[in-house]
């Protein structure tokens, strides 16, 4: 009888995130389509004006600014991010490691409103000195994004490079291959769509990220004319007006979470795809 | 050196990529010393005692209340994700037949709830606790919000350390009579134990990092919170708070130091713990 109760116990444990996705779920559809079918889909979409004063609800603006900030990110971050589990790898003696990977494991811990604030406080004024704008927009937040994915890119590629048998290698080097021609040539290819679902949850990061953003991207809703100006990403929109918004402008932030929620969603769906063809 | 250039006399190629690889990781590596080294060097100096005072008020702009409700929060927060993580990871291994639907279906929910956004979770939590179930800006709108969000890290980590103990040990356990669940609590967790305190110390980190997920249901109330229906800031949305109102540049200079020296001791914290327990957890299988 114990046996019986508790085991449905735990089932009731292992339903309750069942529970929550449908919860979240619910409560942002129920209150963000409304809003949605009274601005009209396209004209959400598409709209390039947020005017909350005129009620002028467009977020193509802060769809582009995430989308060249995730970007941004993803240049920036990714290659010096697999580049460093190469090293780790093959280059990095045991007791340099045993120091560093720790290192990348803290830069994972560290709180996003820290990541920010080094933006606002180091990134934003250098920015400022070199080009001569007010340092805040898409460079400077792509640069921050840029290392805050690090430490995911670096550790999902470090267990796909790990995982790949160390005969690819040693083959290579028979055939008279370099070292980093074996790497290059057979490693990375090999472990492929493990670097690649490091990506996606990196990109996954990029487009969720808030508080850091929202200090140092300038947040004009504006759709951007070059890589030094303002933008406002669709997170930052909804921290930025959620404190004072009132019935349609809320319902609008609220359709931007919506959004942002379906981008994360089609992420998450092309993370399980990779790591479902999977051959390492 | 000029033996590695003899090395890549032929191959200048290989060399550049070298090169790459290299400054690759000393780049990652000097952010990252330059990242901590920054808000140290600029942070201790302003340490005052007259920010560890006991009530805020605006001239000091204590964060004592804060670090209280950071532990306050942190504390019941764990209360409610730890059990639920533990049982739903419990379910999974030890009763689920692994390619079930329902196996399935929850997989895929508690992979979706790791990747959505925390702000996501702070508008959830706001239309949902402090909207719908009115419970205005609250301690509780927030450790619901938060346990939610952790719940994920809890399960994953749980789930990897259950999968991890020997078959042996469970058959052992039957063998000598032992029920499934006096064999779960008695034999199965404890050997998990390290892998679920480190998944709890990393649930922790996140608690103590998060703001976006707390600015709207939580509140930025300075005060130090004592009812579950007080609406208390963390540590993280007191730096926020600091930040946005532009006038304490050097007071969140200051917090970043305690945060950034709270993030680093929990990551030091999990490191020797699984060190010393994996040894332990060793040492009481070979009994």
């Amino acid at each position: 009888m114990r046996e019986r109760i508790m085991q449905f116990v735990f089932l009731l444990c292992a339903c309750f995130s069942v529970a929550a996705v449908l919860l979240i779920c619910l409560f942002l559809f129920a209150n963000g389509l409304p809003a949605i079918q009274e601005i009209g889909l396209w004209d959400f979409l598409s709209g390039t004006q947020w005017k909350p004063s005129g009620n002028i609800y467009g977020i193509f603006p802060m769809i582009v600014g995430s989308l060249y900030v995730t970007a941004g990110a993803i240049l920036t971050g990714v290659p010096i991010g697999i580049l460093t589990a190469v090293f780790f790898v093959k280059y990095c003696p045991q007791k340099l490691y045993r120091v560093m990977k720790p290192a990348v494991n803290l830069l994972a811990g560290i709180p996003s409103i820290i990541y920010g604030f080094f933006g606002l406080m180091v990134l934003v004024p250098g920015v400022q000195k070199v080009f001569g704008t007010s340092g805040k927009g898409i460079l400077t937040a792509s640069l921050l994004l840029g290392i805050m994915i690090l430490p995911t890119v670096i550790n999902t590629a470090e267990s796909a490079l790990r995982a790949v048998p160390a005969s690819y290698y040693e083959g290579a080097l028979a055939l008279g291959a370099t070292r980093e021609q074996s790497i290059i040539r057979v490693m990375l290819p090999a472990a492929g769509s493990g670097i690649l679902s490091g990506v996606v949850l990196g990109i996954g990061r990029a487009v969720g990220e808030t508080m850091a953003v929202v200090m140092i991207a300038g947040n004009q809703a504006v759709v951007p004319n070059s890589i030094l100006s303002g933008v406002r990403t669709m997170t930052a929109n909804i921290v930025l007006e959620m404190a004072y918004a009132a019935q349609l402008h809320r319902g609008a932030l609220i359709a931007t979470a919506v959004v942002l929620f379906v981008f994360i969603l089609l992420i998450n769906l092309s993370f399980s795809a990779i790591k479902k063809g999977r051959t390492i | 050196m000029k033996r590695l250039l003899r090395l890549y006399r032929r191959t200048p190629g290989s060399f550049l990529i070298l090169l790459f690889i290299y400054s690759a990781a000393v780049l990652t590596i000097g952010t990252m010393l330059f990242l901590v080294g920054h808000i140290l060097i600029r942070g201790i100096m302003h340490l005052r005692p007259s920010l560890f005072a006991l009530g805020y008020t605006a001239e000091n702009v204590s964060m004592l209340p804060a670090i209280w409700n950071t532990v306050y929060m942190t504390l019941l927060t764990l209360l409610l994700s730890v059990p639920l993580g533990i049982g739903s990871a419990v379910y999974l291994v030890e009763y689920a037949r692994s390619q079930s639907r329902l196996v399935r279906i929850i997989r895929t929910t508690t992979e979706t709830l790791a990747g959505i956004p925390s702000i996501v979770y702070g508008l959830f939590g706001f239309l949902a606790f402090v909207l719908f179930m009115g419970w205005s800006y609250s301690m509780l709108a927030g450790v619901l919000t938060l346990s939610i969000m952790v719940l994920p890290t809890m399960i994953r980590t749980t789930e990897e350390a259950l999968l991890a103990v020997p078959r042996t040990y469970r058959e052992g356990s039957f063998g000598l009579g032992a029920g499934r669940l006096r064999t779960i609590f008695r034999i199965v967790l404890p050997a998990a134990m390290p892998g679920i305190l480190s998944g709890i110390i990393l649930a922790i980190g996140r608690i103590v990092g998060e703001t976006a997920a707390l600015l709207f249901t939580s509140g930025s109330s300075p005060r130090a919170a004592i009812g579950l229906h007080d609406s208390a800031r963390t540590l993280s949305v007191h730096m926020y708070c600091l930040l946005s109102e532009g006038l304490y540049t050097n007071e969140a200079y200051a917090t970043a130091v305690v945060l950034l020296i709270v993030v680093i001791g929990i990551n030091g914290l999990s490191g020797i713990l699984a060190r010393k327990l994996s040894v332990f957890a060793s040492g009481g299988g070979a009994e």
